[in-house]
């Protein structure tokens, strides 16, 4: 590609007009509430939100409100990370394991276990929401951060992915292992996980990124403000009076951000993380 | 890692029977295999197998805090009501808006950014890719905000440059529903564009060189190669679109700042599931409406699979 000579055609012309007006639409409403977090909150509710730059208005005090640790705010980001951190690394290390499992071992019920993993992919998990409410509820674990994310774990997606990935690995590899007198789990971990290492940053993206913008479930078993996750504290924040737009507008900025920090260094495992479901080949 | 390590250990108690040497286990080929996939046998009794079961019976029932009666098909009956048919007629028709843009708008966004001709391919990818990052909490705040009712919001001001008087977006059932389509247009767009582009690059340029030699127009080769061998993908796109609309209830839930709008104009299946389930604790009629949604998503699949096959050809390669 940087060989070649690109041409200019009209129609280069047209589809970069098509991709300017696109990108703007995709650019413009983080550019707005970025804009608007500056602006003071009773502004915003009066008016809307809008791209008018006011600068008479511009300041950082919603920021230096959540900084104040007046609001919960710092709490539920503090949980946020928790869940991300906690959820991201048990995640990994266990559907890592059965898609390995999957992908290198021929045994008796691989295509039956396989076939689970296809069906709990296949339906939407909506539907189990009501007894998982009431199992959490007997398990003990309602408004709690552990129950906030354990029921999804062991998420299907990654295991497909990791089964995928495992699956192109070297088979010679394992049996020097073994001739070497190497346990099979030994040989997972010492040398199988770490080929996998580009999985593992795919995956880790994915989950991360799920756990951290994840709603219903949260929304769902946390109760107390001061176990919230950030975006379930965020939408408790949206009343119609507005009282606390200065947090809710700040904190939305605030929210993005790190992800759009992570996005811009990691990019190609975000993209190989998020599309993971479609099928490759 | 703790978890693993207590694995380990407690392998070797449970085959006693084989009266193998417990070292012995670490080697072999035919336990490993369900050390590995055991965190998703458990997962999978507990958190998916035990509750797909279980609300399926509470459906039947009447739950109530330490009093369950089987009431039969009672709650299937209730259903039939005006609030439910709303929340399915709402919840199919954000789904097949949705399906008529976000399925070939992106495909011909992919194509675009495929060509030979376009420049600034890469950073344009990321661009459209970005709003696939926000949380559907913040997608759903900053679109109420812009799509607000006042004069000076963002959508507004912009219709009054023209003359346009301001609108209240969210108070009527097609505005509502506009906004929520242009909110998931916002948020999808860039993942549907990697998903047409992943298949894009699949297709071997000889294909398309052939054709040029052939004198093929552009369009006859988008229509004769594009098309066709996208169609793996395009189904792909197209189920998880469906799962996804008809399984919609942040969106709506972050626009009105809670699970209630005027007229239930906002209100999904999964919606209404949360309101009866959650809100009004009647876990037996919330299973019931969840069944049906189990039933709406698996008649869909069986159409999908009568009319392209999606499975068969998967397990041909």
């Amino acid at each position: 590609m940087t060989s070649k000579k690109r041409k200019w055609t009209p129609s280069s012309f047209i589809m970069l007009g098509i991709f300017i007006i696109i990108s703007i639409f995709a650019l413009f409403p983080l550019v707005a509430i970025a804009l608007g977090s500056l602006k003071p909150s009773t502004e915003i509710l009066r008016f809307g939100l809008n791209l008018k730059l006011q600068p008479e208005l511009l300041s950082f005090d919603n920021y230096s409100f959540i900084f104040s640790g007046e609001s919960d705010y710092f709490t539920w980001y503090k949980n946020s990370i928790i869940i991300t951190v906690a959820s991201t690394l048990s995640c990994l290390l266990l559907t890592s394991m059965v898609g390995y499992g999957l992908a290198v071992y021929h045994f008796k019920f691989k295509n039956l276990i396989f076939g689970l993993v296809l069906i709990v992919m296949m339906i939407p998990v909506e539907i189990i929401m009501l007894p998982l409410y009431k199992l959490t509820m007997n398990l003990g674990l309602m408004d709690t951060l552990i129950g906030a994310f354990l029921p999804f774990v062991v998420a299907p997606i990654p295991i497909f992915f990791f089964r995928q990935y495992a699956s192109g690995l070297p088979k010679d590899l394992l049996d020097a292992a073994r001739v070497d007198g190497c346990t099979e789990i030994g040989i997972y971990f010492r040398i199988m996980m770490p080929l996998m290492a580009p999985a593992f940053s795919s995956m880790a993206i994915l989950q991360a990124l799920n756990s951290w913008n994840n709603f219903l479930w949260p929304l769902i078993v946390l109760r107390s403000s001061e176990k919230l996750t950030l975006p379930i504290g965020l939408s408790t924040l949206l009343t119609p009076y507005g009282n606390n737009y200065d947090v809710l507008i700040a904190g939305s900025v605030m929210a993005i951000f790190p992800v759009l920090i992570l996005y811009i260094f990691f990019q190609r495992y975000f993209i190989e993380g998020m599309t993971a479901g479609g099928v490759k080949g | 890692m703790g978890n693993s390590n207590l694995e380990m250990d407690r392998k070797p108690a449970l085959n006693p029977k084989k009266r193998v040497k417990p070292s012995n286990l670490l080697y072999s080929q035919n336990i490993a295999p369900y050390f590995f996939v055991f965190p998703f046998l458990i997962s999978f009794v507990i958190f998916f197998a035990y509750p797909v079961v279980s609300t399926v019976i509470m459906s039947f029932q009447e739950v109530l805090p330490g009093q369950v009666t089987f009431i039969g098909l009672e709650n299937y009956k209730e259903l039939w009501n005006p609030t439910f048919l709303k929340a399915i007629r709402n919840s199919m028709v954000y789904t097949i808006l949705t399906l008529i843009i976000l399925i070939p708008l992106p495909l011909v966004l992919a194509v675009f950014l495929n060509s030979k001709v376009m420049f600034a391919k890469n950073m344009f990818r990321s661009i459209t890719f970005i709003p696939a990052l926000t949380s559907v909490v913040v997608a759903g705040i900053i679109f109420r905000l812009i799509f607000g009712q006042q004069e000076g919001a963002l959508l507004n001001s912009i219709l009054g440059s023209f003359g346009i008087e301001p609108i209240a977006w969210l108070n009527k059932a097609s505005t509502s529903m506009f906004t929520l389509v242009v909110l998931a247009t916002w948020k999808w767009m860039g993942i549907n564009i990697l998903y047409f582009l992943a298949g894009l690059q699949n297709i071997p340029r000889e294909l398309y060189e052939s054709a040029e030699v052939d004198g093929a127009s552009t369009w006859r080769k988008f229509v004769h190669i594009t098309l066709p061998l996208l169609k793996p993908i395009s189904i792909y796109v197209f189920t998880i679109s469906i799962y996804g609309g008809l399984s919609m209830f942040a969106e709506s839930y972050m626009l009105y700042g809670s699970n209630k709008s005027p007229n239930n104009i906002g209100l999904t299946i999964v919606g209404y599931l949360y309101q009866k389930g959650i809100e009004q604790n009647n876990l037996g009629f919330g299973s019931a409406v969840g069944i049906v949604l189990l039933l709406i998503t698996l008649i869909i699949t069986f159409i999908q699979l009568k009319f392209f096959g999606m499975f068969k050809k998967e397990e041909a390669r």
